[in-house]
């Protein structure tokens, strides 16, 4: 009898091209995004004279520097000239290397981590990587997808291959029925105030149990998206008939001659009964409240319900300090209850909450109300846009009084001049409360679509359990 | 790549948690190539208050400090994102005196992309436990401008009161460092390993190998 084996494992020992005797292991690559920040890499490569491995591997999306508003006429629009030349990097390199771009204008734009399980690129038992760390979302299809930097991109270009070390695996267990008004992102940032901003630090996390199981692929997405705020390597759930009715007939995805084998192989993937994990954590979404980060780190959460902590009932003085530091930044005293906090602008999209399902929730919360406060709403990618207006939420947004963008990171990092004031108040569906990580001196507070829907229409953080919907 | 082999140097005490990569090198400043000389930014909004002007709290601005070479940081340092900036800013020798480039940061835990993104550069990011990385810092800020012993073949720090601290590095991960290695002239070695794994892969995987967009 063979040893049971992880989902992980199993991932990884079919993607193993070679192990050296000091441990590390040569990775075959399957998938590799690219995104703007990959010019460096482009740049080492013409140093080196090499060329680009596997074009045809390799795949392109302009996401982050590409502005959210008035871009029709193409990248002469982008007026500032470094973000300018950062977009345009990424479309002659991937055009002088034969790689497939989804470019600013193109009707299949988008952010990275929308468009690669959108358009079937992303693929049950692959290896998916790309120089961001928001690369975890594509483990949600039972995939070993993690972020990288710029010089292993770099490496990737070069070889399709990467040296890793196998980190250890860690399950979490989610039971329990979801509670009204709670989702995958209120159940990944309880999971992070639960292990902390460390604690998967050098894993490789599956997500199991029958709460992930009853998630859709969006809902599920959100959750290995996050997966690396909670310091973990990548994060992973084994693929099932949702996975497979997902991915059927994506432009990418296997045809309807290779479809029946790929389901076959990809229905192999899952932690086998018995296999050894190297930590066990479990959690009970049943009595959860919708999330709110009150800090800087995205383990600063707390449910709606409660107040903001105080840096004394930590013993640890680090700790302590960390959270005093995160209090002055946020302006907010201790006992302070979150739904007393005014919020001063909302954004609604990014990578872990752009698809479509959270725009249709965040539309259930705001049909036949209005925006007290600025919101704006910018699709994860264009087709989410597009399906978007097909239903009429486009129009639902817009009469509310939120602005309806094109497609792009934007706000989440404001790296394309998207970003919040210092001092203003945010709630926002990205991933990271860092400080300034919206804009210099913003203010940051993590929430779901349904809970920044609801933060616009009361100008304060809300309880969206107690608002009507449609 | 430059090789690290034994660095001693001024080493700096950083005590904040969570250190995560945006605050090492803000996105603003993310369009700029780098080859503009990063290190001017390396934790630009910790340094410098809204008029431009060095926050005189902040070690790094402090005189002894200036001159590190050496973090000792503490919890999760380099958490977050992806961006090698933050490596390329605290490694920069170009943006002196304002920032003299750091070749080692010492913590207890490090986000794991910062972490393989210090090797390329190399830089020697080293894991002590916290009460190492405390007592290192009270250190150093008892006796400012104290230097700190980093010995990589041997996999050691001695501190400023002499107390050696042996470290963990995985064998790869050294061997690239002290040679200075590219390792992606290691990787091409490996052609014929990698062309025969592709090779099985295209048989066993077609879909993941041979990507072709469906007509529309």
């Amino acid at each position: 009898m063979t040893t049971p084996k992880t989902l992980f494992e199993k991932l990884w020992n079919a993607h193993v091209i070679t192990t050296r005797d000091d441990g590390a292991s040569l990775l075959y690559i399957d998938c590799h995004l690219l995104h703007e920040g990959s010019s460096h890499a482009f740049e080492d490569l013409a140093v080196a004279h090499r060329p680009v491995a596997r074009p045809k591997q390799t795949f392109s999306c302009a996401d982050h520097f590409v502005p959210t508003t008035g871009r029709a006429a193409g990248l002469s629009t982008i007026t500032d000239v470094d973000r300018r030349k950062k977009v345009e990097a990424l479309h002659e390199n991937s055009k002088a290397h034969g790689i497939r771009l989804f470019g600013m204008n193109d009707p299949d734009q988008g952010i990275v981590h929308v468009v690669g399980p959108e358009q079937g690129l992303t693929l049950p038992g692959m290896t998916v990587v790309c120089g961001d760390s928001h690369t975890s979302t594509h483990g949600a299809f039972g995939a070993i997808a993690f972020g990288i930097g710029a010089s292993e991109v770099g490496h990737v270009l070069a070889t399709q291959t990467l040296w890793q070390r196998r980190p250890n695996t860690m399950r979490i267990t989610i039971d329990g029925d979801l509670p009204f008004g709670v989702g995958g992102k209120d159940v990944v940032l309880a999971l992070i105030r639960h292990i902390g901003a460390t604690g998967g630090v050098g894993h490789a996390i599956e997500f199991a149990g029958s709460t992930i199981r009853s998630l859709s692929m969006e809902a599920r997405m959100t959750i290995c998206n996050m997966t690396i705020e909670g310091g973990g390597r990548m994060g992973m759930v084994a693929p099932d008939d949702k996975t497979f009715e997902y991915v059927r007939g994506r432009p990418y995805a296997p045809g309807p001659d290779q479809w029946d084998a790929a389901v076959a192989q990809w229905r192999k993937l899952y932690s086998d009964e018995g296999a050894k994990f190297d930590r066990e954590v479990a959690l009970d979404a049943s009595s959860l409240a919708p999330s709110v980060t009150w800090g800087t780190s995205p383990e600063d959460t707390v449910g709606i319900d409660e107040k903001v902590p105080d840096p004394a009932s930590s013993d640890d003085p680090s700790v302590r300090a960390r959270m005093q530091r995160a209090l002055d930044y946020m302006g907010l005293e201790p006992g302070t209850a979150l739904t007393d906090v005014k919020v001063d602008r909302v954004f609604i999209g990014s990578c872990t909450n752009g698809r479509i399902e959270d725009l249709r929730a965040a539309a259930s919360i705001v049909k036949g109300k209005k925006a007290r406060i600025p919101a704006m709403i910018v699709p994860g990618s264009e087709l989410v846009r597009v399906a978007a207006e097909a239903e009429g939420i486009d129009r639902v947004f817009v009469e509310a009084g939120f602005e309806w963008r094109d497609s792009g990171c934007s706000m989440c990092l404001g790296l394309n001049g998207d970003t919040i004031s210092a001092g203003e108040r945010c709630a926002s569906t990205s991933n990271r409360n860092f400080e300034g990580r919206q804009g210099k001196g913003g203010r940051t507070h993590l929430v779901s679509p349904i809970m920044a829907a609801a933060a616009a229409v009361t100008g304060r953080l809300t309880d969206v359990r107690g608002m009507e919907r449609s | 790549m430059e090789k690290f082999e034994v660095l001693e140097a001024v080493a700096a005490p950083l005590g904040f948690r969570d250190v995560d990569t945006d605050r090492i090198i803000p996105a603003r400043f993310l369009s700029k190539p780098r080859s503009f000389g990063l290190g001017k930014f390396a934790f630009h909004d910790m340094r410098y208050d809204d008029a431009g002007n060095e926050r005189p709290e902040f070690p790094l601005n402090q005189a002894p400090f200036r001159e590190a070479r050496i973090i000792v940081a503490d919890t999760n340092f380099g958490c977050g994102s992806s961006r090698e900036s933050a490596v390329w800013a605290l490694a920069d020798t170009t943006s002196a005196p304002v920032h003299v480039g750091f070749r080692c940061v010492i913590a207890p835990s490090f986000g794991d992309i910062f972490y393989n993104n210090c090797s390329k550069n190399g830089v020697l990011a080293v894991r002590l436990a916290k009460e190492v990385c405390d007592g290192l810092r009270a250190q150093l800020e008892a006796s400012p401008g104290a230097t700190v012993h980093v010995d990589l073949p041997n996999q050691t720090v001695t501190a400023p009161d002499g107390a050696k601290h042996t470290f963990e590095i995985d064998d790869f991960r050294k061997h690239c460092l002290v040679n200075g290695l590219d390792d992606v002239a290691l990787t091409l070695q490996y052609a014929d390993e990698i062309a025969d794994y592709e090779a099985n892969a295209k048989k066993a995987r077609p879909w993941a190998l041979d990507r072709e967009e469906a007509a529309r």
